[in-house]
């Protein structure tokens, strides 16, 4: 039954996210601040009383190949979501490199733990829903912080929920104990992850004076920047505001 | 954070070519403004990665480096456009004398804050890789090779819209200089119910 959700929930949440489609042009569209605001307050205290020391013990345990191999592993297992993406996408050659990647760190990668194709130069092309959503003509919609998740829009928010509940093959397929040592190694992963980024990650949450609009500025232009969403380029031009 | 990712790691420019550069930045510093096309972009820019690479491979204590920064800032950058966009629609209002005790702390601060940063790159460097014609300025593009990481695009934004060919933004992966501090200065401001005078003081302890 669930198999065929996919269609409906995605035709649905398409117009949906339409609906509530955004005025461009600003650096945030931001109506639910305070409730962001909130959501905010609670990651910032999640990564400041756990993930950020959880991350630092980690990382000083586990030695650094272990690491990269947990990391690996999880990424090796997100890579089906991603050739879902690229197809939807239509963006083929994408698909094929992504496939590739997991066929050869499947195999020869001992079931991803190694990573031979990036060796090789088969590097992957990351993507999620919210890219796909994005080539159908969907804007990013109001700004989103999501507790637990972190920084989101309207679009890419809804369509993380996607991703993980209808569009991953993997976490269909697979069974425990493999799911658990997936669900594992994901979190292995952003632990590595919090301690390679610690120093930016720690500038924009404890060294700035307002750590909830610096992070919104970072995520909404760092993701236009991702999907080259070049529609709404909203640097500053400071010498047309000044004449 | 933007200023972590910024700094770029200067790896071993030839010395003879550091020399010449330097060289010539005085002169273009001291002689006329060359029209600002897009091999003048370029070249402005080569030059000052190039001197960011010279300052941080010196070895100079942190002290002196920080001084550095700010004089490289001040030649390369227009610190007085940056500063005022950062404050926003309160530059318009502001009295000239609170303005302009503002910008001043302002270059320390801009200083300080990449300063303090650059040494953590060392060993990389930063390629520039192409100028794009943006119609009010240009954009030169540039990629980083960091040991040990991937490497990131940066673009610098350059325009001779003040009477000088100067860069107004750097742009890390996306994330603009100028919007970053618009938000830090924005959020300090408010925070001193909007006093600039008090701002501008503060900010000699800040960055």
């Amino acid at each position: 039954m669930f198999k065929r959700l996919p269609i409906f929930a995605v035709a649905s949440l398409v117009m949906v996210v339409s609906a509530c489609s955004p005025r461009q042009g600003a650096v945030a569209d931001d109506p639910f601040e305070r409730l962001n605001r909130s959501s905010h307050a609670f990651n910032k205290g999640l990564d400041r009383n756990i993930l950020s020391p959880l991350s630092k013990t980690y990382t000083d345990v586990v030695p650094d190949p272990v690491e990269d191999s947990v990391s690996n592993f999880a990424r090796n297992l997100s890579l089906p979501g991603k050739v879902v993406n690229n197809a939807l996408q239509l963006d083929l050659s994408s698909a094929a490199r992504n496939s590739a990647r997991f066929a050869l760190n499947s195999t020869v990668g001992l079931v991803g733990l190694f990573d031979p194709s990036q060796k090789i130069g088969l590097v992957e092309k990351n993507t999620d829903f919210g890219e796909t959503l994005q080539g159908w003509g969907v804007a990013e919609g109001a700004y989103l912080e999501l507790p637990l998740f972190g920084p989101s829009n309207m679009r890419d928010g809804l369509a993380r929920f996607v991703d993980m509940l209808l569009l991953d093959p993997a976490s269909q397929i697979l069974k425990p104990p493999v799911s658990e040592y997936r669900t594992a190694s994901t979190m292995g992963a952003l632990l590595q992850t919090r301690q390679i980024y610690g120093a930016q990650i720690d500038e924009v949450l404890y060294g700035s004076a307002d750590s909830y609009a610096q992070s919104r500025l970072v995520y909404l232009q760092s993701r236009r920047f991702e999907l080259r969403d070049i529609a709404s380029d909203d640097y500053i031009d400071p010498y047309a505001e000044f004449e | 954070m933007i200023i972590s990712t910024l700094m770029p790691n200067l790896n071993k420019t030839n010395l003879a070519r550091r020399t010449i550069l330097t060289g010539l930045v005085s002169c273009a510093l001291a002689g006329p403004v060359f029209a600002l096309d897009k091999r003048v972009a370029t070249q402005l820019v080569d030059q000052l990665v190039g001197e960011i690479n010279t300052a941080i491979d010196s070895g100079m204590s942190e002290t002196k480096l920080i001084g550095r920064f700010e004089r490289i800032f001040a030649d390369y950058a227009d610190v007085n456009i940056i500063a005022r966009a950062a404050l926003g629609p309160a530059a318009r209002s502001a009295e000239p004398a609170e303005l302009e005790a503002y910008v001043a702390a302002f270059r320390g601060y801009i200083a300080r804050k990449y300063g303090k940063r650059f040494h953590e790159f060392v060993g990389g460097k930063i390629i520039v890789t192409g100028t794009n014609d943006r119609g009010n300025f240009f954009e030169v593009m540039a990629v980083t090779e960091l040991r040990g990481s991937a490497p990131f695009d940066v673009s610098f934004r350059v325009s001779d819209r003040s009477g000088q060919n100067l860069f107004f933004d750097i742009i890390i992966e996306g994330i603009s200089l100028l919007s970053s501090e618009r938000v830090e200065i924005g959020a300090l401001l408010d925070a001193r119910k909007g006093n600039i005078a008090t701002l501008a003081r503060d900010l000699a302890d800040l960055g």
